[in-house]
């Protein structure tokens, strides 16, 4: 089984976010593996070993990502896949990223490909759905079990909450939704293994691509911060005033009920 | 600037969802005085189309098939993109609902197009049309334009005010044949958990529990709560890892993101991932017993106090005033 998990480099969104000169500041923040992505190197590694075959853990951003691809390695990834684009391409969006992905992945002869459902940070959920598209495989996206028979896959997908029991065959990509698994904590021979797993780093260029063929279809042109929260009320009292006052506040001043 | 813009309802229970009427809206805008046509892919949806109209959409096409009566992305995509072949439209509006999360990426990128998700406004700015879309969790938003290609975005339930209805308003509502082939994602059971009461991604009123509420009996005063209120019930994780609840209920950044009206913590200590999903709610009411709870640093109102006494009373009293 060829296996390709995507990855994303994110921040961590337990940071503060401040912004620097319009956009978001980076400067000391925390980076982390998208953790929906994390469900994603997990059940590609199950799938693996139950299968055998190799997984491949795929990232396109900036150099810096190589710490959250090792510890994909970490965790049990056979190899690692860098595509820096940092010099290549100055504003990007999902477009972007599908594009370059699905360019990389065209030839790769991947059986299953596994990302995360949505990032946490520019949080758009399209890439994965993208991708397939462009390779002309299906996707079933937000699974939360998924079980393969031969080139038959059933997964189970969660649907606002709903859950729904769904065929499909392989070539295959799914997107991962919370409750797939429990994503290991890579052990400190997996740390020392992952030093000497092979870690690929491409440009735009190795994958006969332009700026042009990549170019974005969205522009941001502004980032800002929600209006400040002002502090709010803290009742006081006996329970049962603090009560009635409530209801009276949400009525008469929220206007909410 | 004058646009067509297509609208895709969508059904729940036989029923439209408020957010289809929320992206009409989003759509009047997006055409600029030009054309909104409203489409529904189904089974049985022709009765639904006039309700569309009566939300803004100036006619609608309808596709029935078989094999649409369940959405799959196969399905639904060849049906809309035989609808948007016919109608040549200049941008296109979803839900950000499962539906549309799972659909619009697909189409954008069989279009080769852009698509802004999950956009929470629409505003034209000197001829170009502007969406804003929260980002980082909703802890920054950020401000797009499609610079190239279809103008296709999909709106976050309960951020747009809808119009109001207009049942005097009539449109034309007309079939497309399609002829559905290969379907290559065959759905086998579906597993309804979520589907009663109040939709939690739509509700106006949620009342929300946490590790707090300490058992499954202890979520009962909460759905009365909400059942007063006309609202849904929600969790934290913490309360669904104890398995007081379903996951199907769980709010925050693994969970469901959520912007009601009125938002009631119970028992919920606050943290950044349950914020992540609940934040940007217009009110938000604390319940609990600990004040130096990180919640009561984003509620607008709190008390400190056991939720096992506070909402039985506010049951009552606001049974009270809704007499
Ligand atoms: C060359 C380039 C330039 C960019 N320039 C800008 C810019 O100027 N401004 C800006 O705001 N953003 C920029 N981006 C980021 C881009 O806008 C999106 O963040 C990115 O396309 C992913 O979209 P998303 O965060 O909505 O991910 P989603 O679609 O929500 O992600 C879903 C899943 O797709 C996979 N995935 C997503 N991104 C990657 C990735 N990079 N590598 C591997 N797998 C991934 C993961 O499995 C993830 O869980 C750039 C990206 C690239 C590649
Ligand atoms: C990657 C990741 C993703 C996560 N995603 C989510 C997510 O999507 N959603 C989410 O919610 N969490 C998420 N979490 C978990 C999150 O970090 C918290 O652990 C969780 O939200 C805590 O739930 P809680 O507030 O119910 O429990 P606790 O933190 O235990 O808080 C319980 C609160 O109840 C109060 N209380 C107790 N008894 C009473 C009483 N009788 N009356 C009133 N108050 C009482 C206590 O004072 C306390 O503040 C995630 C964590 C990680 C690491």
């Amino acid at each position: 089984m060829n296996i390709y998990v995507l990855l994303k480099r994110t921040f961590d969104t337990e940071e503060k976010i401040n912004l620097l000169n319009g956009e978001i500041n980076e400067e000391g923040a925390e980076f982390i593996i998208n953790p929906y992505d994390e469900y994603a190197v997990e059940e590609a590694i199950q799938v693996r070993d139950d299968q055998g075959g190799e997984v491949t853990v795929v990232s396109i951003g900036c150099e810096e990502a190589e710490k959250q691809l090792r510890t994909a390695l970490a965790m049990g990834a056979d190899k690692a896949v860098l595509i820096n684009s940092e010099d290549d391409v100055e504003d990007g969006d999902q477009y972007t990223t599908a594009k370059i992905i699905a360019e990389y992945l065209k030839d790769k002869q991947a059986d299953l490909i596994i990302t995360g459902n949505v990032a946490i940070d520019s949080g758009s959920g399209q890439v994965g759905p993208r991708v397939a598209e462009m390779l002309g495989i299906p996707a079933i996206t937000t699974i939360t079990n998924l079980e393969i028979d031969g080139h038959t896959v059933t997964v189970v997908r969660d649907v606002e909450g709903d859950s729904e029991t769904i065929e499909a065959s392989l070539p295959l990509l799914v997107t991962a939704q919370q409750g797939l698994n429990e994503p290991r904590y890579p052990s400190l021979p997996g740390i020392m293994k992952a030093k000497k797993k092979p870690l690929e780093e491409l440009e735009l260029d190795d994958l006969e691509l332009d700026e042009e063929d990549v170019e974005a279809k969205t522009k941001t042109i502004e980032v800002f911060l929600p209006p400040k929260k002002e502090a709010g009320k803290l009742l006081s009292g006996e329970i049962n005033e603090q009560v009635s006052e409530l209801v009276q506040l949400l009525r008469n001043e929220a206007k909410v009920i | 600037m004058s646009r067509k813009i297509l609208v895709l309802g969508e059904a729940r229970d036989g029923a439209l969802r408020n957010v289809s009427f929320e992206a009409l809206r989003a759509a009047k805008v997006a055409a600029g005085g030009g054309e909104v046509v409203g489409v529904l892919i189904g089974e049985a949806v022709q009765p639904l189309g006039s309700e569309l109209i009566q939300y803004g959409a100036d006619r609608v096409v309808i596709v029935e098939d078989d094999q649409l009566r369940q959405y799959t992305p196969d399905g639904f995509s060849q049906a809309l993109l035989a609808v948007i072949d016919q109608e040549n439209p200049n941008g296109l509006i979803f839900g950000h609902t499962a539906m549309g999360k799972d659909l619009a990426p697909r189409i954008a990128s069989k279009l080769s197009s852009g698509l802004i998700s999950d956009a929470t406004a629409v505003e034209e700015i000197d001829g170009t049309l502007v969406f804003t879309r929260p980002i980082y969790s909703g802890k920054a938003f950020e401000k797009k334009i499609i610079t190239d290609g279809l103008v296709f975005a999909t709106v976050r339930p309960n951020n747009i005010e809808p119009l109001a209805r207009d049942e005097s308003r009539s449109g034309e509502v007309a079939s497309l044949a399609v002829e559905i082939h290969t379907i290559r994602t065959i759905i086998k059971e579906v597993v309804r958990k979520a589907s009663e009461g109040v939709d939690l991604s739509e509700a106006k009123i949620i009342v929300a529990g946490g590790r707090g509420v300490k058992s499954k009996e202890g979520f009962e005063p909460l759905q009365e709560l909400a059942k007063v209120l006309g609202g849904a019930v929600g969790a934290s994780r913490g309360a669904c890892d104890a398995d007081y609840c379903d996951y199907s209920l769980q709010i925050g950044q693994t969970g469901k993101v959520v912007t009601p009206d009125l938002y009631i913590a119970c028992g919920i200590s606050g943290a950044i991932q349950h914020l992540a999903g609940m934040s940007n709610s217009k009110v938000i009411v604390a319940i609990n017993k600990d004040p130096e709870a990180s919640i009561f640093q984003v509620a607008d109102y709190g008390i400190v106090g056991d939720l096992f006494e506070v909402v039985p009373m506010l049951i009552e009293e606001f049974a009270a005033v809704k007499q």
